[in-house]
């Protein structure tokens, strides 16, 4: 929590701090002893502010809230150019009857399901071991597990296009080391959608993981030294201790992952172009194809708004269910 | 309880293995003939096709041309975004006005709304302006960070405000004390911002993919999709463009990492 408002008060003299029209006539007296006083006068404290914020305005007008409003308009009509027409409902009608859009969504939310849990879990077991002090050279491991999120989506995934081959795969080359049959990875529709859960869980759990360990070492010794002179063992300490500190964290972790899946695009496009037989379309990639390959903007954006829809929805139930009243 | 460490850190080797060995084979394969890239075994160690591989992307995607559009991108980008967020966030966290909340809650609750919502209309919008397979496209709507603010702000609430308020009694103005004070103290997580920021402009692909449409114009992720989309896809090329994209991420990453990760707790625990 920074300082209270009354704290940085007076500074800001008159309390009016409202109109932005008129800077130069509020020159307070303390100012009147500078040696150019008339050239600052356009930053007052009243009207630097709304300078600072301006170019964030300008932007957040022209690229988030002029789209999201047009995004909308569009989703209400069908056609191309001048030729568009205002069609109310229509695409979204076509869309509750598009089986495609169901085997997206289908595929999208299995994705969800059990990659974030398994992600989020790996992530906390390996942030638990980077806190531990027992274990030796611990910086290069940190360094090790969270270099997979600086590459981007397109390098990974056509790494991986490779490494999950059926023939010449590393992959399953490693697991013949262990006496596994060669896997179909990407061609069958079941391992395909292993394959994209494998990739998404290898390029994110590091990240999420220092995340983690950041909460974990926010959290005071004093609670588990308290907790230790109470008799509580490791998993008692885990559970009322450790847990309860990071939800904070876990939370934005999770409304944060969930967002990401369910506009997972990228590795799918790169590793299986949504295939085979669909297993690996996504609502977004569905999207994208409407809009961009057919050019069914008004689809596309229908597409778009129920996407929007499903993630705020999800994204409140989260913060309903592990936020915390403060 | 002796025995944990040891136990403990071979894990964490493991999952060191597990993450880092990709690399260490991209990079092997990213030096080897087309043909041996899918060898049974595969190879782990440096073949001897490293210049080969990177004339042949010379010529199929333009390298050189390649690299320069990314990182004219990334850099501008950059630049941008950042001074957008610490400006913004100057202002929510140390000013009072009206609007503010308001304003701040409408920016975060973007966060939520898919990208691919304002996919189209910007789409529309850069075709009526004619920009279009331009720079600009590319670069602009990435100025406007709602996490990149949210950063900034926070960072620099923890400022102290007497601070701030010392140095407007000795008669700095406002700009002045956004440059001599605000951003040299708070340095390191301005760096933080950066990298994030360059590390999202660097990597980009859908819309890169959607507003560039020359090849001499393509970003290096789009131009290695396009790569791998061929039919004749030269394996040991595509891979080595991959290689190259991770580079200088990585390296830059190396340098910068305790700003890096001091950067990424800022926005995690701070609240």
């Amino acid at each position: 929590m920074s300082l209270a408002p009354s704290e940085r008060a007076p500074a800001s003299g008159t309390a009016t701090a409202t109109a932005t029209g008129t800077p130069a006539g509020r020159g307070t007296p303390r100012r009147t002893d500078r040696a150019r006083p008339g050239r600052r006068r356009l930053l007052t404290r009243e009207s630097v502010p709304y300078l600072l914020i301006m170019p964030a305005v300008l932007g957040f007008a022209i690229f988030k809230a002029y789209p999201i409003a047009a995004s909308f308009w569009i989703s209400l009509t069908t056609g191309n150019g001048d030729a568009r027409q205002f069609t109310g409902l229509a695409n979204y009608r076509r869309l509750l009857d598009d089986p495609l859009f169901w085997t997206a969504l289908k595929n999208t939310a299995l994705i969800l399901v059990v990659q974030v849990p398994l992600m989020l879990g790996l992530a906390l077991l390996v942030a638990l071991g980077l806190n531990s002090t027992k274990v030796w050279l611990r910086p290069l491991w940190r360094l090790g597990v969270f270099v997979p999120s600086l590459t981007g989506l397109v390098a990974a995934g056509v790494m991986f296009s490779v490494i999950l081959n059926r023939d010449a795969g590393l992959l399953n080359w490693v697991l013949s080391l262990f006496g596994v049959d060669r896997v179909n990875w990407l061609g069958s529709t079941f391992w395909a959608r292993v394959g994209v859960v494998l990739v998404i869980t290898w390029h994110y759990t590091g990240y999420n993981a220092v995340m983690y360990l950041a909460g974990l070492q926010g959290i005071p010794k004093e609670l588990y030294e308290a907790a230790m002179v109470d008799g509580a063992g490791p998993i008692r300490r885990f559970v009322s201790i450790t847990l309860p500190q990071l939800r904070p964290i876990l939370l934005l972790t999770v409304v944060l992952s969930t967002i990401g899946t369910l506009q997972l695009f990228d590795e799918p496009y790169v590793l299986t172009g949504g295939g085979p037989d669909n297993a690996t379309l996504t609502v977004t990639m569905y999207l994208y194809n409407n809009g961009f390959k057919y050019f069914d903007f008004g689809y596309a954006s229908a597409l778009a708004y129920a996407l929007a829809l499903i993630v705020s929805v999800l994204g409140i139930l989260q913060v309903r269910l592990m936020g915390e009243r403060r | 309880m002796k025995t944990r460490g040891p136990l403990l850190t071979l894990l964490l080797a493991g999952a060191f293995g597990l993450c880092v060995g990709p690399f260490y084979w991209l990079a092997m394969a990213a030096t080897q003939d087309d043909k041996d890239v899918f060898s049974w075994p595969p190879k782990l160690l440096p073949g001897g096709h490293l210049m080969d591989n990177l004339q042949g992307l010379q010529e199929s995607i333009g390298l050189t041309r390649v690299l320069l559009n990314t990182i004219l991108v990334a850099g501008l980008q950059t630049v941008g975004a950042v001074v957008v967020s610490v400006l913004a966030g100057y202002a929510f966290a140390k000013f009072d006005f009206r609007g503010r909340n308001l304003f701040f809650v409408l920016l975060l609750s973007t966060l939520v709304i898919p990208d691919t919502v304002m996919l189209i209309p910007i789409f529309q919008m850069m075709m009526d302006l004619g920009l279009i397979d331009s720079y600009e496209s590319v670069i602009l709507p990435g100025l406007v960070t709602p996490f990149g603010i949210f950063l900034m702000r926070q960072a620099l609430r923890s400022m102290p405000d007497e601070l701030l308020d010392a140095a407007r009694v000795d008669g700095a103005g406002e700009l002045r004390v956004l440059w001599k004070i605000v951003i040299p103290v708070n340095r390191p997580i301005i760096a933080a911002l950066a990298l994030f920021v360059f590390l999202g402009g660097w990597n980009q692909f859908v819309w890169p993919l959607i507003a560039l449409r020359s090849p001499e114009m393509y970003t290096l992720p789009v131009a290695t999709a396009t790569l791998q989309g061929l039919s004749t896809t030269n394996y040991a090329q595509v891979l080595l463009a991959s290689a190259i994209a991770a580079i200088p991420v990585m390296a830059l990453f190396l340098v910068l990492q305790r700003q890096f990760i001091s950067g990424l707790l800022a926005g995690a625990t701070k609240e």
